[in-house]
């Protein structure tokens, strides 16, 4: 019964980064119309700066947990602004080349200087530790990101479904050219919102840095999951991605207990099933 | 009063009696794309009126409303508003210097509810109409504020389309068919609406395709043929046109 805990933990865990990232990846695409491929490398770069952060700077974690998505924010808003811009209006394709070179180039980069290996971060001294819950141990910080980025996402969600500033959002996904002729400034929104969906991958590579270690190939391994996350509940809606990335990471977790082997494959295995029975996903609109 | 022609755009606002138009249209040329869609367009809209663009489907109605908005890529010549030049400005500008636009297809939006549809457009400037006055113009729609903005009805979503613009505090409307599809009882509320923003001192350019209701809201009208104004008259004078608006409209 312990492993099974444990493994559901972990499950979670791993379901709480892709619940993130596949968030961001549904905002982005939403607006956009980009496939970000540079996703993972965006999250990776969460992860190194708050190891510079820390051990050039000595800024900790708490701190890095909101500087960090800033700065790799803002370094998304000036690939959006220099870069994608000009893929507007253009077939999938392209959005999908380019970003996909931009990760190869952000990982080659990261890799020449850092080696493949893994640079140590360590738990933040508040989260160390762990509690004895009766029917499991739970080591603090992994629970901690589980229910910090549950809060994330929902907060996400709010700002998206409930806010003013997502109604600007959700028109803008449907009908850019009307929402700018009612006075909105469109152009300046996607460069914001891609800066926003990449914020939210950096903030999952700082919470990952504790637990898995920085490594300029972390994101590449975890980011063809996170696709397979979105293929399986759809590109349009974000509480899908939040249920189906937390759902999924959790079916990975039961697998690991009562059949390891297919642990790997089976979120592939989904995906397949589910593009066979229903192609636009679980949740997602027809395209 | 000696006669005019219509020719001529400026004799027309002359003739129309009002200084500086708020909207002077000169030489107006527009593309999607490859296709060249108008080949110099002009018109005036002084202030307070109501100004309707009739034509046959694919005249260039349409784009002509899309090109003083902002939202055809490609154009040429001068579309003066106020007096100030905006052939070259983006569309969120424009808005922001006072001029709405309500399009053909009403463009509610599925994933904002109605009252999320109403509150979309920003307020440019001040002296909109309340949320209160716009219900009280379209009683219908306070029932509806929790609906999905397409649940609605055609003869809703038109209002609603009509009613988010009201709210901006754009003092120039442009109305892109507002009867089109519409139930007869629709259209006459619609009728209303126009006559009492025109009363409230809103200037308003309508597209249409339906004559009769043009004429019962209209002060003036032009005519567009081929991406071109071919002919212009006051309503005063409708009786009068009516032969060749036959010609030209092929009614």
């Amino acid at each position: 019964m312990q492993a099974l805990y444990a493994q559901l933990l972990v499950g979670l865990i791993n379901g709480s980064f892709y619940a993130l990232l596949s968030l961001g990846l549904a905002v982005i695409f939403g607006m956009l119309n980009i496939i970000n491929f540079a996703h993972g490398a965006v999250y990776m770069m969460g992860a190194f700066v708050a190891y510079f952060l820390l051990n050039v700077a000595g800024i900790g974690y708490w701190p890095a947990l909101i500087i960090a998505p800033i700065v790799v924010g803002i370094f998304g808003m000036i690939l959006e602004r220099t870069m994608l811009q000009w893929l507007s209006g253009l077939d999938h394709l392209y959005g999908l080349l380019l970003t996909f070179g931009l990760a190869l180039i952000i990982q080659g980069v990261f890799q020449n200087y850092f080696g493949s290996s893994g640079l140590p971060y360590s738990i933040p001294d508040e989260l160390k530790g762990g509690m004895n819950l009766g029917f499991m141990f739970l080591p603090i910080y992994r629970g901690w990101v589980v229910v910090f980025s549950l809060i994330v996402c929902l907060l996400t969600w709010y700002l998206i479904e409930r806010t003013r500033l997502g109604a600007y959002l959700r028109a803008a996904t449907e009908n850019p050219t009307l929402v700018r002729a009612f006075g909105v400034n469109v152009p300046r929104m996607i460069t914001l919102t891609y800066g926003l969906g990449v914020g939210l991958a950096a903030l999952a590579g700082v919470l990952s840095a504790p637990i898995n270690q920085v490594r300029p190939l972390m994101g590449a391994d975890l980011i063809i999951v996170v696709f397979a996350v979105v293929v399986i509940g759809g590109m349009g809606s974000i509480m899908g991605s939040i249920i189906t990335g937390f759902t999924l990471g959790v079916v990975e977790g039961l697998t690991k207990y009562f059949y390891p082997e297919a642990s790997n494959t089976v979120v592939f295995v989904l995906m397949v099933l589910v593009l066979l029975v229903k192609p636009s996903g679980l949740t997602g609109r027809a395209a | 009063m000696p006669e005019v022609t219509m020719a001529d755009p400026t004799t027309r606002a002359m003739a129309s009696g009002a200084a500086a138009p708020v909207l002077a249209v000169r030489d107006l040329e527009a593309w999607y794309g490859e296709s060249h869609i108008l080949h110099g367009i002009d018109f005036d809209v002084n202030a307070g009126e109501v100004v309707t663009l009739l034509g046959r489907n694919g005249a260039g109605k349409t784009t002509t409303l899309k090109s003083v908005m902002g939202i055809i890529g490609k154009r040429k010549g001068s579309v003066r508003f106020n007096g100030q030049e905006i052939i070259r400005a983006s569309s969120d500008r424009i808005a922001g210097k006072g001029i709405a636009f309500c399009p053909e297809e009403r463009g509610i939006f599925a994933s904002l509810d109605v009252r999320e549809n109403l509150l979309l457009p920003p307020i440019v400037r001040s002296g909109g109409l309340s949320l209160d006055q716009i219900f009280e113009l379209f009683p219908n729609l306070k029932e509806r504020l929790k609906s999905q903005g397409t649940k609605l009805s055609g003869g809703e979503q038109q209002m609603l389309a009509i009613a988010r613009i009201l709210r901006t505090g754009a003092r120039f409307l442009m109305l892109d068919e507002p009867t089109e599809g519409l139930a007869p009882v629709i259209i006459q509320q619609i009728g209303h609406t126009i006559a009492r923003l025109k009363k409230e001192g809103f200037t308003i350019l309508l597209v249409e395709q339906n004559f009769r209701f043009a004429s019962t809201v209209a002060d003036r009208y032009y005519i567009v043929e081929h991406g071109k104004v071919i002919d212009g008259f006051a309503n005063a004078d409708l009786q009068a046109n009516m032969s060749k608006l036959h010609t030209y409209l092929g009614v």
